[in-house]
This record gives structure tokens, C-alpha cells and sequence, in this order.
């Protein structure tokens, strides 16, 4: 667990990385407005939250509640009104487009609701785009690329488009996509949302593997009550601002009740 | 054993990484062309009007070729035939020009053309929304985005003017058979027609290029956040 963190970090200096073997995002009192015609909408209202190495955090929270605003700020897709958020220690907002091309591209690997898997490339392709970006040879990255289709159990379509794709096996290339440059983070924004209930179980079980195996801390949006089963956290998000974060402990009991599918 | 750290320490130091993203220009080339191939169609009506404009400007450009081809033979019947089919020619003039008229509708066609470039290739960026999106949150840079617009654009302006230069030629090549007869084809210099050819074939990169820029620009400066909110 250790020896991965520190590979997951290697442009760190020895005092980044230890911290970040204990948080790798932290977001400090951050706001974000938007301008709606006149009005202006708080979606964020000052929210602080650390993310320790390697676990699995569902944000959780009913839609407008700024979870996906908050997400997105993760992410380094957007930037907080106020407030600083930090991956690895390092202030994003402070980070040119250069280096937050290198982090989208190194450190963070996204997963999306709508798969965003490229239509015009095929699964394999799809996989070793973010390879290329990162500057890898061509070969290298093609084998790199059918061991991840392997890992998600798509090795023999390797050659397919997208389209010729169900669902479930777009969000595994995306999945394994994600993974191309061994990130430290994983974002997934409600990745089952558009699943039904056997296949989004399936993929929820393989990104729960995968923060087992490999040490990745997994973020997720979602409204899926089937994610709170694998969650070391479970942070909820109300209006703008954390409600509580519950740990997996403590969850047990509630996801008992509600759990009350056949055969899961 | 101090000796043998101090020997140790200078060798070991760790390589610094690159903190940069690449696309290297074959990738993009490989990229690009993907993407013309699979949305055959979608290219096929962006280029559309260049062919045409651009043939046009090589059925004028090779007529006159043709024209200049007639003259140097001297002979009074032709020169006579070319000023009755519109040509200005003075008792002098040794070589004979594109009329005024004729080059102002060249002209006029060729910003047409490029109107219909530019309004082409915007939607063609809006459908890709997602996709650059993606791309964004992969790790592109804004200049992967353009440069791969701008190839694109540049494939599709020189197969797109290549057959609209050939087309034209060939036309403007019939067409004065009929009209002056096989001395029209036997006459005039092959040099300067294929220079015309070439010179229309350029022209019409150039418009492709410049009608895909400020939609690649478009595409380029997005912020990935609002690429992905495209609903479809």
C-alpha cells in the first residue's frame, strides 16, 4: 500500500509525499457561486473535507445539492469562488493549464455518468489515449491498454466502437480508461446512474476491487444506495454544505434496513 | 562507511519527471484522419463547397491557360473566335487575362465557400462537444484540440480542392474542345495548367484552414466542465 503511493507520486519531494500518504484531497472552506441572469446561486457555502489515500468516498446528496459542483472542483474541471482545494498537497487553483493538463492526465482518472467513452475510437484506442498524452510509446501503451481490458473482462473487444458496446462494457472501457496512467484518484460521477441494477452492481464491485488492489482512492458522486455498501466514507452533502460523513461503521445498521433487495 | 554514502548520494538522485502531456504529430495525423473516415458524411458536406468553389476557380484559371495556349499559335480565325466568346483582347495583347468580371465571381464564390466552411465546421465542433470534453479531461491541451481541427481542415481542404482544381481543369479542358476544337487540348503549355491546378488546389487549403479557425478555436478554449454539460 505504501510502495504504491509513493509510485503514484513521483515528481513529489520526500515531505509532499508523506503527507499524502494521509490525505490526497483536501478541500478547505471552499464557496462557489453561480451568475443565473441576475441572481446569483450559491451551490457551495463553505465546504472543508479531507480524503485520506486509498479509500473509497461516496458523496452523497439529492440533486442541486452542490455534490456535483463539489465533484467537479475535485476534479480540477472547475475553480472555486473562494477557497482552496488541494490534490497531493498542491494548491489547484495555483496551477497553470499545463500542469492541470499533467494532473487531469497523471493523477486523476474520471468516470462519468453518459460513459463519455470517444465514439470515433475503439475500445482499445479509447484506453490509450491518456497513455499517449502522457508521452508513452505506442507499443508499450497497447500492451498496457489490453492488460486494463483484461482487468475489466473486455480483452477480446478490444476492437470494438463503442456503439457496438452495451452499457455496462462502456463503463468498463471508461473504467479502464481511468486507469491508464495508474491515477491516484478515481472520480466517478454517478457512474450507475445510467445502469440497471445487475450491471451497476457489477461495476460498483469492480471500483471497489480496484481501491482494494491497487490502492486508488475511488470519489463518487452518486445517488446509488448500492455504492454506501462498499464506502469506507459516506459524505453527505445538503444544500451546499457537509451534512455529516459517516464512516462504514456506522452505516452498517442504516444499509441494513434499506437493503432489503433479493440476493444482495 | 560515510565514505561509501557520499560516493552513493550524487549517483542515486532520483530523475525529475516531465510535468508535461504530449500528442505526438503522427498520433495526431492518426487521430485526425479517424476521424474524417468515420464521419465520412459529415466531412463529405463541409467540403462540398470547396469543391465547388474551388473548381470554379480552376475552370477559370485553365481557361485562360487554354486562351494563352490559342494565341501563341498566331493564327487571326482563333484570336477572332477568343475575343467572340468574351475575351478583351487589344490588336496587341500577346497573352490574354482573366476578365475583371470573371475574377470578382471568382472571388465572391471563394467567400462564400469560406462562409460555408466556417458555418459547417461550428456545427461540426458543436456535435464533438463531448468528445473534446472528454479529451480535456484526459489530459489534452487546448493546442491537441486545435492542431487536430486544423489537420483535420487541411486533409479535408486538400482532397476536397485537389478534386475540385481537377475537376474544374478537366471541365474547362472539355469544354473548349468543344468550342475551339482538339487545338484547345494540343496547345497550350501542360506547365502552366498544372501550375494552375496546383495554385487552385492551395487556394483551397488555405480557405479550409481559415473557415475551420475560429471553430477550432471555439472548441480549443472550452472548458471541459462545459463540454460535458452538452446534453444530446
Amino acid at each position: 500500500m505504501n510502495v504504491i503511493a509513493g509510485a503514484f507520486a513521483p515528481p513529489a519531494t520526500g515531505r509532499t509525499a508523506m503527507i499524502s500518504n494521509k490525505n490526497i484531497v483536501r478541500v478547505s472552506n471552499v464557496t462557489k457561486s453561480f451568475q443565473l441572469g441576475k441572481i446569483s446561486v450559491h451551490a457551495l457555502k463553505g465546504i472543508d473535507l479531507e480524503i485520506p489515500t486509498g479509500q473509497y468516498i461516496s458523496i452523497m446528496g439529492p440533486s442541486g445539492s452542490g455534490k456535483s459542483t463539489l465533484f467537479n472542483m475535485i476534479g480540477g474541471l472547475d475553480k472555486p469562488s473562494t477557497g482552496k482545494v488541494f490534490i497531493d498537497e498542491v494548491d489547484i487553483s495555483q496551477l497553470d493549464a499545463y500542469e492541470l493538463a499533467w494532473l487531469r492526465c497523471r493523477k486523476i482518472g474520471y468516470i462519468f455518468q453518459t460513459f463519455n467513452i470517444i465514439q470515433v475510437m475503439t475500445a482499445l484506442e479509447n484506453v490509450t489515449l491518456p497513455m499517449t498524452f502522457a508521452g508513452m510509446r505506442n507499443e508499450s501503451a497497447v500492451e498496457k491498454g489490453m492488460e486494463l481490458l483484461e482487468l475489466v473482462g473486455l480483452a477480446d473487444r478490444f476492437q470494438h466502437k463503442p456503439f457496438e458496446l452495451s452499457g455496462g462494457q462502456q463503463q468498463r472501457v471508461a473504467i479502464a480508461r481511468a486507469l491508464a496512467n495508474d491515477p491516484a484518484i478515481i472520480l466517478a460521477d454517478e457512474p450507475t446512474g445510467n445502469l440497471d441494477l445487475a450491471t451497476g452492481e457489477e461495476i460498483i464491485t469492480l471500483l471497489k476491487n480496484l481501491s482494494h488492489e491497487r490502492g486508488v482512492t475511488i470519489i463518487s458522486a452518486t445517488h446509488d444506495i448500492k455504492m454506501l455498501n462498499v464506502s469506507d466514507q459516506v459524505v453527505w452533502i445538503r444544500d451546499g454544505r457537509i451534512d455529516k460523513i459517516e464512516s462504514r461503521e456506522e452505516l452498517t445498521i442504516s444499509v441494513g434496513r434499506i437493503d432489503a433487495r433479493p440476493g444482495a | 562507511m560515510t565514505k561509501t554514502a557520499t560516493t552513493i548520494t550524487p549517483a542515486t538522485e532520483a530523475p525529475r519527471v516531465h510535468r508535461q502531456v504530449v500528442l505526438p504529430l503522427g498520433k495526431s495525423f492518426e487521430i485526425a484522419y479517424n476521424s474524417i473516415r468515420v464521419r465520412f458524411f459529415r466531412s463529405l458536406i463541409t467540403t462540398m463547397s470547396l469543391v465547388l468553389a474551388v473548381s470554379f476557380l480552376g475552370f477559370v484559371s485553365v481557361s485562360t491557360d487554354i486562351a494563352n495556349g490559342l494565341l501563341s499559335t498566331a493564327d487571326p480565325g482563333l484570336r477572332q473566335a477568343l475575343i467572340r466568346s468574351g475575351y478583351d483582347l487589344e490588336p496587341e495583347d500577346t497573352r490574354a487575362d482573366s476578365s475583371p468580371k470573371q475574377r470578382w465571381i471568382v472571388v465572391l464564390s471563394l467567400l462564400v465557400c469560406v462562409v460555408g466552411i466556417v458555418n459547417a465546421q461550428l456545427m461540426a465542433v458543436t456535435e464533438r462537444f463531448r468528445e473534446i470534453g472528454t479529451m480535456k479531461c484526459l489530459g489534452a491541451l487546448d493546442r491537441f484540440v486545435l492542431r487536430l481541427f486544423l489537420l483535420e481542415a487541411l486533409m479535408q481542404g486538400l482532397v476536397g480542392a485537389g478534386i475540385g482544381a481537377l475537376a474544374g481543369a478537366l471541365f474547362a479542358l472539355i469544354s473548349n474542345t468543344f468550342r475551339y476544337g482538339m487545338i484547345a487540348v494540343t496547345t497550350p503549355a501542360m506547365a502552366d495548367i498544372a501550375l494552375s491546378i496546383a495554385m487552385a488546389t492551395g487556394v483551397g487549403c488555405l480557405l479550409s484552414i481559415v473557415g475551420v479557425l475560429y471553430p477550432a478555436f471555439v472548441a480549443a478554449r472550452m472548458q471541459p466542465v462545459e463540454a460535458m454539460r452538452v446534453e444530446h
